[in-house]
């Protein structure tokens, strides 16, 4: 693939491709550190980011690039330099790839149609984080070996994460059944018609997960009046210990961080024994290793 | 020039004086003169013949919303541009919104426009004047001062009226003028930051929606406060399934309502946007594949009188940034006529129907000259090459902006003459004169 733009589009064997090339990573396959050698990876956060950022980051150190870390923070955007132009010059610096994060949905698309590089999407506003979702997916796949026939609970702010729509491709493309809950201002319309599962009852769903993934709540969504207290929301649809407990025995917690606990998580769960949130993490810099190579070749 | 034409043998669709024919269309010194289903023959030395055999002769088409962007917004678009790009698509007339900077809100940039109008001497620039100073929703503009400088109706287009008791007198008060009021309908509490039809794509392109309801629910409270003014209120740009309801029902209970749909509302739907193209990005926004149905059968039925293209002219640099953050609007007056063809194509409307939403519904709508070919009318004729096909090219376009959905499409059905008061303004792809 050219670039990875998004989750959406993507077959079962591209995915697939890339996550068993992540485990090779992780098995600490064949050393993988001449592959970019020499090149540059252009990290461009116009939004900020740390375990994203970083996790990009150390995936390229590993293929032996020299990453450019270039934020919007004091830069020409500041002055009301174009997404284009800026990008323009960036590319002109000479990176094989552009790891774009961006506050608008649809950005990463904008700059690919102007580039020759690769572009990588690393979250663009409400609509897709594609190597969050290969990680997650990654995760469960190592926990489970295969997703097929699991039932995969995502839980929260489903109208502005780009988590759950790269979640909800990634997995039913694997064959997963996703249920995303939330309340109904939080839920968009058409969510059925792209594979899911739709739930306002959190209580409802969770005896049937085999995993759920709690989402960021941000608590201004309080005053846009989406919810009408962050403890109410806690209430209906925080992943408590009380609720934890009504969990399948093997069933797995997940959370995209950074994570509010106590609202959306309580910590007992967060760190208990059914997470697996740390791991995510980890696993974060196998896949974007697998990313990068897959986009560069 | 000679003052005496006579176009011969086309088929002249006048829908207001119930003509389908073929007729010989004579005109002298600017006005019809003879509508004529026997061969006419002039015994005068200089009389010019357009030979229009196989082809339509039509009134001129009104476009009742356009924006030329004259005086503030001159790198868009100018009132010469906008002129040569109304020409070109068959407009003899057209209505110049009152979003410019400064807004016109006075006899001072009336009188202004209609001097540029003047000066460019290509097609008749009717002015809207705004509802309120500055559009700002606050106080009313002087609509007598803007009524004697010549503006038609008045509007705050681009923006709603929120106040509705603002809205409720200046339906009042427009009624000593008996002068329309176009409203553009967005309640901005359900709008929003919205920048696309709320819905399926919406949802998985990850871009904040506009649903329906921001329009509707305008849409019915000025309907109301119509039926306790008897003002005369006309709808812009409907968009969706819920307007055309409401105003179909108003109209059947004998309401002053006018209401006009533009091409891309009937054409495309909310898909469009694709990957997020900005030039599918409009307000009110494209619709569901459903709307695009209603706005059809509204078309066909009588319910939406006129076709209007809501001319939006911007430049690249509004354009070539991230959707969210990209201006709303498209350029339509060089590919209206093709895609309101397209319906007659499609079986959607018939040929007649479709030239009286050029001509004769925006004429009465708005009760401007012209729209039909009458004895004693204006010369304002179009002839049109119904079969001729061609496909869409921006870069070719007379507007100074390119900003269309339909870049690349094929169409058919093709100006091949404009007449403006007896004056030939353009032919075969070229501007005739415009000094």
């Amino acid at each position: 693939m050219r670039h990875l733009l998004g989750i959406e589009g993507l077959r079962r064997a591209d995915i697939e491709a890339l996550l068993d090339r992540a485990e090779a990573h992780l098995q600490g396959g064949p050393d993988a550190s001449h592959v970019l050698r020499g090149r540059v990876v252009a990290n461009l956060f116009f939004e900020d980011s740390t375990r994203t950022r970083t996790s990009f980051e150390m995936a390229a150190h590993a293929l032996g690039a020299r990453v450019l870390n270039w934020t919007a923070a004091g830069s020409s955007v500041s002055k009301g330099e174009t997404l284009l132009d800026t990008v323009r010059n960036i590319e002109a610096t000479g990176p094989v790839v552009l790891v774009i994060r961006h506050r608008s949905s649809g950005a990463p698309h904008l700059v690919a149609k102007h580039v020759r590089c690769a572009v990588v999407n690393a979250g663009d506003g409400t609509h897709e984080h594609p190597s969050q979702a290969l990680l997650d997916a990654f995760t469960l796949r190592r926990r489970w070996g295969r997703l097929d026939g699991r039932t995969v609970v995502i839980v929260g702010d489903i109208l502005h994460s780009r988590v759950a729509r790269s979640n909800l491709h990634c997995l039913t493309a694997l064959g997963a059944r996703v249920v995303l809950c939330g309340p109904p201002t939080l839920l968009p319309p058409g969510l059925e018609s792209l594979g899911a599962e739709v739930s306002t009852s959190l209580d409802a769903v969770l005896p049937r997960a085999d995993a759920v993934m709690c989402l960021r709540v941000q608590t201004e969504r309080q005053t846009e009046n989406f919810f009408p207290s962050a403890r109410e929301f806690s209430r209906l649809f925080g992943l408590n210990a009380a609720r934890a407990e009504r969990l399948k025995p093997e069933a797995l917690v997940l959370h995209p961080g950074p994570m509010n606990r106590g609202v959306e998580i309580a910590p007992a769960v967060a760190d208990g024994p059914r997470s697996v949130i740390l791991e995510q993490v980890a696993h974060g810099v196998a896949v974007r290793r697998a990313i990068l190579e897959e986009v560069c070749r | 020039m000679s003052s005496t034409i006579l176009f011969r043998r086309g088929r002249v669709i006048d829908p207001r004086n119930g003509v389908d024919g073929v007729r010989d269309v004579l005109v002298r010194d600017g006005r019809v003169t003879d509508v004529s289903e026997a061969p006419l023959s002039v015994n005068e030395p200089d009389v010019q013949v357009v030979e229009a055999a196989g082809k339509l002769v039509l009134p001129g088409f009104i476009d009742l919303h356009v924006h030329l962007r004259e005086p503030g917004e001159e790198g868009k678009e100018t009132v010469l541009t906008g002129c040569m790009a109304a020409v070109a698509g068959g407009f003899t007339g057209v209505v110049a919104m009152p979003n410019t900077k400064p807004v016109n809100d006075s006899v001072l940039v009336t009188e202004y426009v209609k001097a540029k109008a003047r000066e460019a001497r290509l097609c008749h620039v009717y002015l809207a004047g705004a509802i309120t100073k500055g559009l700002q929703g606050e106080e009313m503009a002087e609509m007598g001062a803007l009524v004697s400088a010549g503006c038609v109706c008045i509007t705050d287009d681009g923006r709603p009226v929120m106040n509705a008791g603002l809205m409720r007198r200046a339906l009042q008060y427009a009624q000593l003028f008996d002068l329309p009021v176009m409203v553009h309908e967005e309640d901005l509490t359900l709008s929003g930051k919205g920048v696309m039809n709320e819905g399926r794509t919406s949802t998985r392109l990850g871009l904040v929606g506009i649903p329906p309801s921001a329009e509707v629910a305008m849409v019915a409270r000025d309907l109301v406060l119509l039926e306790e003014t008897k003002g005369r209120l006309h709808v812009a740009h409907v968009s969706c399934e819920g307007s055309v309801r409401l105003i179909r029902e108003a109209k059947r209970q004998g309401l002053r309502v006018t209401a006009e749909a533009a091409p891309h509302h009937f054409t495309l739907d909310d898909e469009a946007v694709g990957a997020y193209d900005t030039h599918a990005r409009m307000n009110p926004p494209l619709r569901t594949r459903r709307d695009v149905e209603a706005l059809r059968e509204a078309l066909a039925d009588g319910t939406i009188d006129a076709i209007a293209t809501d001319h939006a002219p911007h430049g690249v640099l509004e354009k070539q940034v991230e959707f969210d953050k990209a201006w709303n609007g498209v350029v339509g007056l060089e590919t209206a006529l093709g895609l309101t063809l397209a319906l007659v194509r499609e079986g959607v409307l018939s040929l007649q129907r479709a030239v009286a939403l050029l001509t004769d519904g925006p004429a009465k709508a708005f009760g401007l000259p012209g729209g039909h070919l009458a004895a004693g009318a204006p010369a304002d004729i179009v002839v049109v090459e119904p079969n001729a096909e061609w496909t869409v090219d921006s870069a070719r376009f007379f507007s100074r902006s390119r900003n269309t959905p339909f870049h690349g499409r094929r169409l058919t059905g093709r100006v091949a003459q404009t007449w403006v008061s007896g004056r030939l303004v353009f032919e075969d792809g070229h501007i005739k004169e415009h000094r």
